[in-house]
């Protein structure tokens, strides 16, 4: 969690802490058998050492073997916790992504599989002979098969002063390996000295994947941040001299100070860390110090046990350790025909021959090795390395792209006519193709730039038809585009049903874009067919024209009426519930009989619910314009009720945060101003710039006209959100181009309108509507145009779909010439909303249901009966 | 089974909506669905510490106000992936009052 949203976290004396839910799952009993006692098991034994990602996905890959009818299984984890997703440990330092998310097998899971686990348990020795494995809390536990899965461990350098006298880690220093290890560093990036002391700061040692992940990760805690790298260039273990002082070029652009070539050779200060020495530098001041120079295999066990070790536990091509007849490894632990890996597609690769030969599956399946085609994204750069880092013999082609000032840079070597090297920063679009061409040796194309840049050749779709099937969409979990292709086919024909089918993009997450192709290729036609895609809500089959006929001809007034009248079994469904109370409050205005429990949460209570439950309240302010006497009841209001904190938004006006539910009455009370609806899916501001009255450009008053605005359509539902805004001149400073409704005055006292502009989740300059002489004329275009949207576009459809859906030659006909003949409805469906308007807020003084604003947190203040 | 607790009138809370009661030690979100039957699960998403109490209901699920995983109301078993809810056997006595126990089912 960012120091912001600690603040944001309620601190008066009745919020309890309510972290249950992010307390980690702790070792758990082992799972009773679901045999009787007495009768014999004929299953073998199967034991497995380590419940890292390569142990767990091991399992899961021999259990999809028919695994649990061969075996009972029992494993051991150093870790006290079930398998997580070593990966996102980056994600949980920068407080992206919470610990709890992370992980990829639950408690359950083991027990469901009948799997015993021992979580923070250490295996200490085996006996190769008598077949037992010892662990460190004195179980002895005997086995048929074993599968070492050990991992590594980060890699201490030799320094002075990493110490304490006593032999532990001096206070200050971290590595970077586990979850335990990320909750430390974030605990102490968090706890330690206060945000206004001066700022904090530390040093990363070591400047690849690693370390720049925990730099990154570190700077989101507001803490400076210098990476020390031996290597003469960040990353060199995945490219050569150019891209690393491209990449270095981005990392210092985020603030992160790098020194290259140069080596750490003490941790200063006695007790805890005050600082480090460097070889040939000045020493660095700080107070934390990461270590990420490097992981070694965890190899002890296996040593000790007698079992064959060079730089890692040797195995075969079955992944059998060398010698053994019952013993495998996988994962970091291993060394395969010389080579140790440190990612985790390769292991992907190792478990599944390995399941395939202890399961007898295929016991001709065989690992050869894996190439390396790496794609991370790391300190939010994009990187992609494969094979040869530059030419290494005359013949050599080298092709490379360079751009320094956008961080891109891109670099390829060919050799008889084959890819046999390359590395992207910045841009991996290619990265499917190339990957592919290097994988399999593909002919390349004459013209080499193409293998860089789409050259209006072939676009992105056919790019992804073009793909071998096995080529791997997903580097972090090994998912081949086959396997997407089959889960499409299975049924999956949602992005995000595949994407859990098979957990594409539930890595890093770079791989989503492709991920999103293949999919939509896959399901090419598919999707279209699907009825329910039509739909207005999923729980009446009815897309929105029919329904809305159906309701007025049924005469239907309430949200449950529709769903007696007019849903499968008169069955309500809950997802249905928010579309169909915000259409038909638009259909009959005050004819609507308003259920409140059709509404979300946030229109129930008139505020936006916030993560800890609590929520915000944002006044109206029209056009951005506020009075000293507002700012002072703001102010006031914000200290009585310790409001925890007060901020601008980015829509003209001041948020107010942390308010718990059963204080917006009186929140609203003593602010006593009407609701901002920055919660809703409905109208919600009007940006303006300043204008002609006092800009030196200016040439309408747009305050004036947005404020006007704004007070006529506060508060109207629609499918989606409406922000607006008025600019009084060409320069635009209210961002009027990329607004659901933007108004631009331009010479001659005329006025643009432009729809359907976005610079949310998607970036769209509306279309121009119209440009009209007077700004009565807009008041009225902007209305008839919302209303023609209110009425036509799908449950959340933006404008900025809704316009390029339907077309802006077709609205400008409806909407500006009245080509229909709708103009009078629409206008006088519009007045009659407008006419409904109350102030949501002023049920403060009467709430309407029982309890509208009794708390929900899940606190001690929550009312308590007596315990009988 | 305990002989369990009486929570109050069951008009405190609307049809279609559900309230958050501390029960025994217990943060227990109550349902009255729109066919006036009750449900309790626990209050608290497993997900992230939704308050599930205010959470949009059918008469089969509840969608959590956060993130939109959605549980069953009958068993708390979660249809989108998340870990269960814990669910209560909650009734109306003669009186019109919530009775719930909370020895878990
Ligand atoms: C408060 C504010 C951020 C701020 O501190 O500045 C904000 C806060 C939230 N925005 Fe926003 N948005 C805010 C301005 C914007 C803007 C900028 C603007 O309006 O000029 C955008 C880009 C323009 C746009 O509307 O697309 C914006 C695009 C979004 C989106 C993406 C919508 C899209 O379809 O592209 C979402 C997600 C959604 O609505 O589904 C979102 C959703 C949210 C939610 C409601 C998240 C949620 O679903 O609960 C945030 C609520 C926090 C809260 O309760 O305070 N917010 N949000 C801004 C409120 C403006 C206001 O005064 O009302
Ligand atoms: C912060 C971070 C970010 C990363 N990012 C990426 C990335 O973006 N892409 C990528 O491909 N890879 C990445 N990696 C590497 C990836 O996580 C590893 O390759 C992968 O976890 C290796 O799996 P493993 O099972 O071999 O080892 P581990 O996942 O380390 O599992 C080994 C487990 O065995 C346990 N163990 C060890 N000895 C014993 C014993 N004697 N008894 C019982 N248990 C024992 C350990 O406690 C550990 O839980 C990242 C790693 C880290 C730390
Ligand atoms: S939804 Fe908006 S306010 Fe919330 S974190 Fe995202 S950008 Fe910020
Ligand atoms: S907290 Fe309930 S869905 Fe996220």
């Amino acid at each position: 969690m960012t120091a912001v949203t600690d603040k944001t976290q309620p601190t008066s004396q009745h919020k309890g802490q309510h972290n249950a839910q992010h307390r980690l799952p702790g070792p758990v009993p082992a799972s009773k058998g679901k045999r009787p006692p007495g009768t014999r098991d004929a299953r073998r034994r199967l034991v497995v050492i380590g419940n890292g990602m390569a142990g767990a996905r091991a399992v899961e890959e021999i259990l999809a073997r028919g695994g649990a009818e061969q075996f009972t299984i029992t494993m051991f984890g150093d870790e006290p916790y079930g398998n997580y997703n070593r990966i996102m440990l980056s994600h949980v330092l920068s407080g992206e992504e919470s610990d709890a998310d992370i992980f990829l097998n639950s408690l359950h899971w083991y027990q469901d599989n009948n799997i015993t686990l021992h979580a923070g348990v250490r295996v200490e020795r085996i006996d190769r002979f008598t077949k037992y494995v010892f662990a460190n809390n004195g179980h002895v536990v005997p086995y048929d098969v074993l599968i070492i899965a050990t991992g590594s461990q980060s890699f201490m350098p030799p320094m002075d002063g990493l110490y304490t006298p006593s032999g532990s880690i001096k206070p200050g220093v971290f590595t970077f390996r586990t979850i335990d290890d990320t909750r430390n560093m974030v605990k102490h990036a968090q706890d330690e000295g206060h945000p206004s002391d001066r700022r904090r700061r530390a040093v990363v040692i070591g400047g690849g994947l690693l370390g720049l992940e925990a730099a990154r990760g570190l700077q989101s805690h507001g803490i400076d941040v210098d990476v020390v790298h031996s290597g003469g260039h960040l990353m060199n273990a995945q490219m050569g001299p150019d891209g690393g002082a491209i990449l270095r070029r981005s990392v210092e652009a985020l603030g992160i100070r790098v020194h290259t070539g140069s080596r750490t050779t003490a941790v200063l200060g006695t007790d805890k860390v005050t600082g480090v020495r460097l070889r040939d530098r000045p020493d660095i001041d700080c107070d934390m110090v990461v270590v990420a120079a490097g992981i070694r295999p965890n190899v002890d066990v296996a040593v000790l046990s007698g079992l064959h070790v060079e730089r890692a536990i040797v195995v075969d091509d079955q992944l059998r350790v060398v010698d053994e007849d019952d013993i495998y490894a996988v994962g970091e632990c291993v060394q395969h025909r010389g080579e140790v890996y440190g990612l985790v597609a390769p292991l992907w690769e190792q478990a599944v021959v390995l399941a395939n030969h202890v399961t007898g599956a295929d016991s001709a399946a065989a690992y050869l090795g894996s190439r390396i085609a790496t794609k991370l994204k790391v300190a939010g750069v994009e990187v992609a390395s494969m094979g040869l880092q530059g030419p290494e013999r005359e013949t050599d082609e080298h092709i490379v792209f360079s751009e320094p000032s956008r961080g891109v840079f891109k670099s390829i070597v060919i050799r008889d006519n084959k890819m046999v090297g390359a590395t992207l920063l910045g841009d991996s679009r290619k990265v499917a193709y190339l990957t592919q061409a290097f994988d399999k040796g593909l002919p390349l194309p004459e013209e080499r730039i193409a293998l860089m840049f789409d050259l209006g050749g072939p676009g992105e779709e056919q790019g992804v038809a073009e793909l071998n099937d096995d080529a791997q969409v997903c580097n972090c979990n090994g998912v081949s585009k086959k396997s997407l292709v089959d889960a499409v086919k299975g049924g999956c024909n949602t992005v995000a049903g595949a994407m859990d089918a098979t957990r594409a993009g539930k890595g890093c997450g770079s791989c989503k874009l492709l991920v999103k192709q293949v999919v939509e290729w896959a399901a090419d036609g598919d999707v279209a067919e699907d009825p329910a895609a039509s739909y207005y809500v999923p729980g009446v089959p009815l897309d929105k024209a029919s329904l809305m006929a159906a309701i007025r001809k049924q005469g239907l007034r309430s949200v449950s009426s529709v769903f007696a009248a007019l849903a499968p079994g008169s069955a309500e469904d809950a997802k249905s519930k928010m579309g169909l109370a915000s259409l038909m409050k638009m259909m009959l205005a005050d004819q609507y009989i308003d259920e409140r429990d059709a509404r979300f949460i946030n229109d129930r209570v008139h505020a936006n619910i916030q993560r800890d439950g609590t929520f915000s309240v944002v006044p109206q302010m029209k056009g951005g314009v506020t009075s000293v006497q507002q700012l002072r009841r703001i102010a006031d209001v914000a200290e009585k009720h310790n409001i925890p904190l007060i901020k601008l938004t980015g829509g003209q006006r001041i948020d107010l945060l942390g308010v718990p539910k059963e204080d917006l009455p009186q929140v609203w009370a003593d602010l006593d101003m009407p609701s901002g609806y920055a919660y809703g899916k409905s109208f919600r501001t009007v940006k303006t710039c300043v204008g002609k009255d006092f800009c030196r450009y200016g040439t309408g008053d747009s305050t004036r006209l947005g404020i006007d605005i704004e007070s006529r359509f506060q508060g109207i539902e629609a499918p989606a959100k409406l922000k607006l805004a008025v600019s009084g001149c060409p320069r635009n400073c209210a961002e009027s181009l990329v607004k659901d409704v933007g108004v631009v005055a331009v010479e001659g006292g005329r006025w643009e309108i432009y729809v359907g502009g976005a610079a949310g989740a998607h970036i769209r300059k509306g279309d121009l509507l119209a440009t009209v002489d007077d700004p009565e004329e807009v008041k009225v275009l902007t209305g008839r145009f919302m209303q023609y949207y209110r009425e036509n576009a799908n449950w959340l459809e933006r404008t900025y779909s809704f316009v390029p859906r339907v077309g802006i030659d077709h609205i400008r006909a409806v909407v500006v010439d009245d080509a229909e003949g709708l103009a009078d409805g629409l206008d006088a469906a519009m007045q009659a909303s407008v006419d409904s308007y109350m102030d949501p807020w002023t049920e403060r003084d009467d709430p309407l249901t029982p309890g509208q604003f009794r708390t929900s947190l899940p606190l001690t203040v929550l009312p308590q009966v007596p315990v009988r | 089974m305990n002989a369990g607790f009486n929570l109050g009138p069951v008009d405190q809370i609307p049809f279609g909506e559900g309230r958050a009661f501390g029960v025994d030690g217990e943060q227990v979100a109550v349902f009255r669905l729109r066919d006036g039957s009750l449900r309790a699960l626990s209050a608290v998403c497993p997900h992230k510490g939704g308050p599930i109490a205010d959470g949009t209901i059918d008469q089969d699920l509840v969608l959590c106000p956060l993130h939109q995983n959605a549980f069953s109301l009958d068993t708390g078993c979660s249809t989108t992936g998340a870990e269960p809810l814990t669910s209560y056997d909650v009734q109306m006595d003669n009186h019109q009052n919530i009775i719930l126990r909370t020895a878990a089912r």
